[in-house]
């Protein structure tokens, strides 16, 4: 059976919202209807999204590591958000794991979105039912487009190939080896939800004491151009 | 969690029909089996009219609930494995028992028994399809108890019950003082088992942590963005933006309007003979009840707010 999934490398995400904006941009214009906006140009914007990119910092300064992490629906093998739904308008595809909602079934009772722990459903404020991340299943299949381009619209805009995409029930499959081997793990793994999606953890970097001194440093502008000695000095 | 106003109504405004629906059947049950003199057959029918009045409203507030309450029929479809969807199923099955109950006792038929228990296993079978809802989601830590059903169920009965014995009040003063006992016993076993659960919930320690969900292994992490700037659904939906002291006043209202005010109330009224309070009482204990529902709700933490806790 295939599961498709996302994979996204920690080490790697810039936190540019590009995935953001190309997932907005795609699922904004497709046969599904618009992921509306309210007051996007005023003073509190909101609006729907499928996917966030979320800012962290890790550690005490100054060993502190700014993490960004990008948070969408997991396509959970075993999701609490289907069970609970009265009208079978949230599912789960056999043929190939992706977890859906029908939009003509919802009823917009929001049940389904207090059953994710995660939070990845966003209720569309215009159109009264419940949305979340599709994998772009409107464009992952469509033979019009070039192979190359059937992805999710997130995995194509990232310029840093921070999100990969694929089947991870098979071992060869690129997913399925950065998981392996590069220890990809669940969210919340204390919920049996078994999210189909990972998250490659940060590789150590190097150790701040092994880097060249202060001034002979390359990528260090305060050594080379010290504008403030003053502050050396404190 | 965010309290939700249409929610609160549904299961108070539910329970206190189920409540005095049960407590129409132990009356007409007590009689039967020779403990107390029969009741008038107008009693039986204007009590199934006020628990048809509460079960219609409490429907019509869940409608409110919805963003398409045009489709709402639609969620009889998965009762295989939905407790939402099983309510929806029991809640206009019981009506239907209780204005089947109400119609027979109109007419004086002797089926009265036969619907009776019907209503008995709907109304049951409503309780547990309601306080399911919540407490099977397991990572709603403060739901997740068997105590949420027995709540439910002890809430709604007691409420029902004072009610009934307030609807006595106004024409059949014979069957008050047991109905008034009875409420006060129900209060009393309710007041054990929330507090039970207030306890409980004060104990809980979150399963997820900042750690769990987002996979990083620091001791400390803290949020420097959440991805929207001007709040999301899930800003709205989670969080009841009530301070502690707010929580802690609720707390202190409902434990005083639900429990310790009614009890003392209906045994002041009981030893003075001045039934007509029960009335009062009853409108008091469902402002409290009111209150306690929206607690319950209020006190819930959901795990998704551990991804909403720094806008930039």
């Amino acid at each position: 059976m295939t599961q498709l999934a996302l994979v996204i490398d920690l080490n790697v995400c810039v936190g540019c919202h590009a995935c953001v904006t190309s997932c907005k941009q795609w699922n904004d214009s497709g046969s599904a209807g618009p992921l509306s906006d309210q007051n996007p140009y005023g003073k509190d914007p909101s609006g729907t999204f499928f996917n966030r990119v979320q800012t962290w910092e890790a550690g005490e300064f100054p060993a502190t590591e700014t993490v960004h992490f990008p948070k969408s629906c997991l396509h959970c093998e075993d999701p609490p958000c289907v069970p609970v739904c009265p009208t079978g308008a949230s599912y789960k595809r056999a043929e190939d794991g992706i977890v859906l909602i029908d939009y003509d079934k919802c009823i917009g009772c929001k049940y389904c979105a207090w059953a994710c722990p995660y939070g990845a459903r966003e209720v569309d404020e215009q159109q009264h039912v419940m949305k979340k991340c599709t994998l772009c299943v409107d464009r992952i299949y469509d033979a019009k487009l070039p192979e190359a381009e059937r992805k999710p619209a997130c995995v194509i805009a990232c310029p840093t190939s921070a999100r990969l995409f694929g089947d991870v029930h098979d071992p060869e499959s690129e997913v399925s080896k950065a998981i392996s081997e590069r220890g990809g793990y669940a969210l919340m793994p204390e919920w049996e939800t078994n999210p189909a999606n990972r998250y490659l953890p940060r590789k150590p970097t190097t150790e701040v004491a092994a880097a060249p001194a202060q001034g002979e440093d390359p990528r260090s502008i305060d050594g080379a151009f010290d504008l403030n000695p003053a502050r050396g000095q404190a | 969690m965010k309290p939700a106003w249409s929610v609160i109504f549904l299961t108070t405004l539910i329970g206190a029909g189920q409540g005095l629906f049960l407590a129409m059947v132990g009356i007409e049950a007590a009689a039967r089996v020779g403990m107390m003199a029969p009741v008038a057959a107008d009693f039986f029918v204007t009590g199934s009219f006020f628990v048809t009045l509460l079960l219609v409203c409490g429907l019509g507030a869940s409608f409110l609930h919805l963003g398409h309450p045009e489709r709402a029929w639609r969620a009889i479809v998965m009762w295989r494995t939905s407790w939402l969807s099983r309510e929806v199923i029991v809640l206009p099955a019981f009506i239907a028992a209780v204005i089947a109950y109400g119609y027979a006792h109109a007419q004086g038929l002797n089926c009265t028994g036969w619907v009776a228990a019907a209503g008995v296993l709907l109304c049951v079978a409503l309780f547990v399809c309601t306080a399911m809802i919540y407490s099977c989601l397991k990572f709603l830590q403060e739901w997740h108890t068997p105590l949420t059903s027995v709540n439910f169920f002890l809430l709604g009965t007691a409420s029902g019950t004072l009610l009934a014995a307030a609807l006595a009040a106004t024409a059949w003063p014979l069957i008050v003082p047991r109905l008034a006992m009875a409420a006060a016993v129900l209060i009393a076993a309710g007041a054990v088992t929330r507090s039970l659960s207030l306890v409980r919930n004060a104990r809980l320690r979150p399963k997820s942590t900042v750690q769990s969900a987002t996979g990083i292994a620091n001791l400390k992490i803290v949020q420097k963005a959440q991805g929207a700037m001007g709040g999301s659904f899930n800003t709205r939906e989670f969080f009841h933006g009530r301070s502690t002291a707010a929580l802690r006043l609720v707390k202190w209202f409902f434990l005083l309007a639900v429990f310790v005010l009614p009890l003392a109330m209906i045994l002041l009224a009981l030893e003075q003979g001045r039934s007509q309070w029960l009335v009062v009482v009853f409108g008091l204990q469902y402002a409290g009840l009111l209150a306690e529902r929206w607690f319950f709700f209020a006190q819930a933490r959901h795990p998704q707010n551990l991804y909403y806790q720094a806008i930039s």
